[in-house]
């Protein structure tokens, strides 16, 4: 009921839970009861497949929520998504005990292999799950409560804003690749064996992993949706478009998008710690610019401030990079700088803009009728 | 049972710590009928005096019009009220008993006092409702903000805003389609969204079709009464037809103040500014 009246005004926002309620039945069926040799199988490799997409999707709303609403580029907001996938790391690591190739029944295996002789004191607690999942929120909600503080504080805006979220992405990833940091280095944390006593290479895991994935996307989403739909939304936007203004008539600018942006690096830390148990490792590449820039892209595709456009723009560039990076594997970084050229000039508001574009011609045509 | 006395005296229930009792600001007195007092402000900007032992007094409800030609110190003035800047000399008081040299910009505006500027900033995304939802005076801290709804008592409010600007036709359009006159009167309307006392109003018609200045003029002498109102303004016209008291400011002080006809036939007024 509650929901139902959050979603009310948002029909796109109810398709996409719906869908995503659809999908998160029927793939369970088609991996698990239909028999292997049938047309209909769905392969365990695309459900994980599937499964990244959907965390990618997360990040995405993540990065939508304070890019479209708040008008934060955020060019940063991948590291938020990695420190969640090392949290997640660490659990799965210290998960492997006595199975590692070393067989040290408490040190990981690169801490072995550096000689290291015992556990670092940031690697305590994240042998329980409940410590690991409080690590996932708070290290990211962290990092962005005390970059944000700063920025925000002292009126950081603009490309500046941007250049700064870049370089601390650059600077986590400088600094993970340091064996001395403790984090496995260049190799990074792989070789996982399970998550909460399962087997991570089971089918049946597999396809938890991408229901939690889906859950956690619904929820985020809605989260989001609330947050835009309140008041608070509201000033957001507000503030998007003309920031001294919002001051004058009383707003904390700095703290509201504080807070926006804590929630949204949470968000994102939720989604890369469903990433890394589905890919199976999470190294410092994962901070790379690179991966902040795309997934900015991710958005500007779909359609920036809808939230859901976010979802879809990930989606669809993530499946057809996979498409591409298999079929022509030299064309995929033209397509997706062609992809971003043309969304730019001729689709402003993204693909979801093409559908309200349509809409606003209908309503055209009938006004023209009726004169 | 000594520690068990000391509880019972932490825990008495009649006891009221002083953490948790407000500092209230004083509130506005308006008891001698005088809502704004300027007395012997100065101020100078690298040696030019901006302003010059400037005297002014605005009545509880007035509708007071402010002219003078560039330069005269109008924009200082304002900017002196609202707490921009700080005058080097002189006294500010906001009814009996706020300074509002002691105060700054958050909290003048708090107090009671609007300010509308020249260009028209209202949130071009939003829809005509949203802005004036926005500039509603509430709590404006983050998880409030997030938890808020439209009370019947703001929806209100802000229909009575609606009928005062004449835009209730247009409440759910964005703000960035209506034209320049609908937008500044919009702005207004966001002002009185915050219940002032005092209405600072910087050339509400510049760049206004004539049908819309008439609009203007009505809107501006509507609220005055209710509201106390200082317009600063160039177009003469405008000022004649809302004016009954009329204040003319020249290099930083006042020349003349009174009825507009008293003011036009001020020869010294006359030489400076009208006679040109």
């Amino acid at each position: 009921m509650l929901l139902m009246n959050i979603l009310k005004n948002d029909k796109p926002g109810l398709w996409l839970l719906g869908i995503l309620l659809v999908v998160s039945i029927a793939v369970p069926i088609l991996n698990l009861v239909v028999p292997e040799n049938s047309a209909f199988h769905l392969s365990t490799y695309t459900v994980t497949l599937l499964g990244k997409y959907l965390t990618y999707a997360l990040l995405a709303v993540a990065a939508d929520l304070v890019w479209g609403y708040l008008g934060i580029l955020t060019l940063g907001h991948a590291a938020f998504f990695a420190l969640g996938g090392y949290a997640m790391g660490m659990y799965l690591m210290r998960q492997i005990g006595e199975r590692g190739v070393y067989g040290d029944p408490v040190l990981p295996d690169f801490m072995v292999f550096l000689s290291w002789q015992e556990l670092p004191w940031f690697w305590q607690g994240f042998d329980q799950f409940w410590f690991a999942a409080l690590m996932i929120i708070l290290i990211p909600g962290i990092l962005a409560y005390v970059f944000g503080y700063l920025a925000f504080r002292s009126r950081v805006t603009g490309v500046y804003l941007s250049i700064i979220t870049q370089a601390m992405t650059y600077a986590l990833m400088l600094a993970f690749f340091r064996n001395e940091m403790g984090f496995g280095g260049n190799n990074g944390l792989t070789d996982f064996k399970d998550i909460l006593g399962f087997d991570l290479r089971a089918d049946s895991t597999r396809i938890a992993l991408f229901l939690a994935s889906a859950t956690a996307l619904a929820i985020g989403y809605v989260l989001s949706r609330i947050i835009v739909s309140s008041r608070l939304g509201l000033a957001s936007v507000a503030i998007r478009d003309s920031e001294s203004r919002s001051r004058f008539i009383g707003y904390r600018v700095e703290n509201i998008k504080l807070w926006v942006f804590v929630f949204s690096a949470m968000l994102a830390g939720i989604a890369g710690a469903l990433y890394v148990p589905q890919v199976g490792i999470i190294n410092p590449g994962e901070f790379s610019p690179l991966n902040s820039i795309e997934l900015v892209i991710w958005v500007a595709i779909g359609g920036r401030g809808t939230l859901y456009g976010a979802i879809i723009g990930a989606l669809l560039v993530n499946y057809s990079k996979t498409y591409f990076t298999a079929a022509l594997p030299e064309i995929w970084l033209y397509a997706l700088g062609a992809l971003f050229i043309l969304v730019t000039l001729y689709l402003p508001k993204g693909i979801v803009g093409l559908w309200s574009l349509r809409k606003t011609r209908k309503t055209q045509k009938m006004r023209e009728e009726k004169t | 049972m000594k520690a068990m006395q000391a509880l019972r005296e932490f825990s008495r229930r009649d006891r009221v710590f002083d953490f948790l009792v407000q500092a209230e600001p004083p509130a506005l007195d308006l008891s001698h009928n005088i809502i704004l007092y300027l007395e012997g402000i100065n101020k100078s900007f690298d040696g030019f005096k901006a302003i010059n032992d400037l005297n002014l007094y605005i009545e509880t409800g007035e509708l007071r019009c402010i002219i003078g030609p560039n330069g005269a110190g109008k924009s200082t003035m304002m900017d002196i009220i609202t707490g921009k800047t700080r005058p080097d000399t002189g006294q500010a008081w906001f009814g009996q008993r706020l300074n509002l040299l002691e105060m700054d910009e958050p909290e003048i505006a708090e107090a009671g006092i609007g300010r509308k500027f020249q260009k028209p900033t209202v949130f071009e995304n939003l829809s005509v409702f949203q802005n004036l939802e926005l500039a509603m005076s509430q709590d404006k801290r983050v998880w409030p903000l997030l938890v808020a709804r439209l009370t019947g008592e703001q929806r209100d409010h802000i229909d009575e805003v609606l009928t005062i600007i004449g835009l209730n036709a247009l409440i759910h359009d964005p703000a960035g389609k209506l034209s320049h006159g609908q937008k500044q009167w919009l702005e207004i309307g966001m002002l009185l969204m915050q219940k002032p006392a005092l209405l600072l109003v910087d050339e509400p018609v510049a760049g206004m079709t004539h049908q819309e200045m008439e609009r203007t003029a009505e809107l501006l002498t509507s609220l005055a009464g209710k509201h106390s109102v200082v317009v600063v303004e160039h177009d003469m016209d405008f000022v004649r037809s809302i004016a009954r008291k009329v204040t003319v400011l020249h290099q930083g002080s006042v020349l003349a103040e009174g009825s507009m006809a008293d003011v036009q036939s001020n020869p010294r007024v006359v030489e400076v500014y009208l006679g040109e």
